[in-house]
């Protein structure tokens, strides 16, 4: 239970950090909080030659609001963005998601970006960033570019970063006072991995009718997953009229839930339903009274 | 494999030594430092028992690398315990309350607890479970740490 050997590498620029990534490109790892990735290493489920510690990056750190976005350094550990004001007033569905992480030990160490860029398809991360439509900025070699959710997640563990990008800051949409934001999920015991999970973001316009309407599942295929069908059926419709467990049957058949030890896919799709019933309830609720 | 100069400050005391990258703190503590209060058991992250805090947070010693925690400071449950060998007071309220059996789990307990109090001075009941849960005991069935807590809290 103890990792094989390394090269430690602890830069402090997001700069140096990928000549480091550039140098080492055949067998290299980012590390940042490492709640992940060490527990793979001491298993020996993974082993790289290097690893590049990104926690010396100040520049990788930070919440800032930059005009109708909240722009979150990568590095920026879970447990402050959990107890950060402008998370909890711009972007709630974050901050609701965020105690169901681990335990409070492991947020005090796990990053932001560094669980979205795990892409683990079962985390809370990932699905929130793909249900807010949230952009990633990529930092490689021929400068930076962004990548939306929809093109980041990519299959189990896998993103659209090259090996030799790092992800430098997560920019999330801010709410709006018509907006309504859930999280739901189920995991037999507090801070396990989700058996399924569901967040639920829905916007009302100024005749009450549901302008924009995003459903994201964790835990029910390769990747978080959104059901375009499903919130395209909520589209135009008064929240009164809306059947909560119609559209969260439509939403679950877009999934792709797998059988594994923990439940088969029928069992979490019958899981997954229940709580995107309560989500679609609880964002419905708060998109028209606040 | 190389190895680097680390400076750790533990239990208010500058450790140094030469460490290979992949020795975990937990290790560096009990091993450089012989400090075997902190406990090893999943070494993986799942169980707790490692818990100490760095820079005042409390995190799992197994999940970072002592070079990681290269000019940082750390405490563990033998930094929280009074020098004349008395009990502090999330200690004596384990002792009180039957909080421990075989006592394997308890260093990571303590830790976390004692974080857990100086955040949240009375924590409700639900948020002692929240905080324990990241903490894993095979004997006590929890109850008896849950009073425990509920004690040191003065609840």
């Amino acid at each position: 239970m103890k990792a094989a050997q390394f090269k430690y590498h602890a830069p402090t620029s997001t700069l140096e950090a990928v000549t480091l990534l550039t140098d080492h490109i055949d067998d290299v790892k980012v590390i940042a909080g490492g709640q992940s990735l060490v527990p793979m290493l001491a298993l020996r489920i993974a082993r790289f030659e290097h690893l590049v510690d990104l926690n010396h990056i100040e520049e990788l750190r930070g919440i800032r609001l930059e005009g109708d976005a909240l722009v979150i350094g990568a590095l920026t550990r879970q447990s402050s963005a959990e107890h950060s004001d402008l998370v909890a007033r711009h972007v709630p569905l974050l901050h609701r998601a965020i105690p169901k992480i681990g335990h409070f030990q492991i947020r005090n160490r796990g990053t932001i970006g560094g669980s979205i860029a795990h892409a683990d398809p079962a985390s809370e991360l990932p699905c929130v960033a793909l249900c807010l439509d949230a952009t990633m900025t990529l930092v490689g070699p021929n400068g930076q570019r962004t990548v939306r959710a929809r093109d980041f997640f990519v299959s189990i563990w896998q993103s659209s970063a090259e090996p030799d990008e790092i992800l430098s800051q997560i920019t999330f949409p801010v709410a709006t006072d018509a907006s309504g934001y859930a999280i739901e999920e189920f995991a037999l015991r507090t801070g396990d991995f989700a058996i399924a999970g569901v967040a639920c973001a829905l916007t009302l316009d100024a005749n009450h009718r549901v302008e924009e309407a995003a459903v994201a599942f964790m835990g029910m295929g390769p990747t978080p997953m959104r059901a375009p069908q499903a919130e395209e059926a909520l589209l135009g419709m008064r929240p009164g009229d809306i059947d909560n467990e119609v559209i969260a049957r439509r939403a679950v058949q877009e999934t792709a839930p797998g059988d594994d030890v923990h439940a088969s896919g029928e069992y979490r799709s019958r899981i997954a339903t229940s709580l995107a019933i309560e989500a679609l309830r609880r964002a419905l609720e708060e998109a028209q009274h606040g | 494999m190389d190895e680097i100069p680390v400076t750790i400050e533990v239990n208010a005391r500058e450790r140094r030594a030469m460490l290979e990258p992949r020795v975990t703190l937990a290790d560096f503590l009990r091993e450089d430092c012989g400090l075997t209060g902190t406990h090893l058991a999943c070494e993986h992250g799942v169980c707790g028992a490692c818990t100490v805090l760095l820079d005042g947070a409390a995190v799992r010693s197994c999940l970072i690398f002592a070079v990681q925690a290269d000019g940082q400071s750390v405490t563990t449950v033998e930094g929280l315990t009074p020098e004349d060998g008395t009990l502090n007071n999330v200690q004596q309220a384990f002792w009180n309350n039957h909080g421990l059996q075989c006592g394997f789990c308890t260093p990571g307990f303590i830790v976390s607890v004692e974080a857990l109090l100086r955040d949240n001075p009375h924590p409700s009941d639900e948020e002692i479970r929240e905080g324990l849960s990241g903490n894993l005991c095979r004997c006590t069935g929890y109850q008896g740490i849950i009073n425990a807590v509920r004690e040191a809290a003065g609840n």
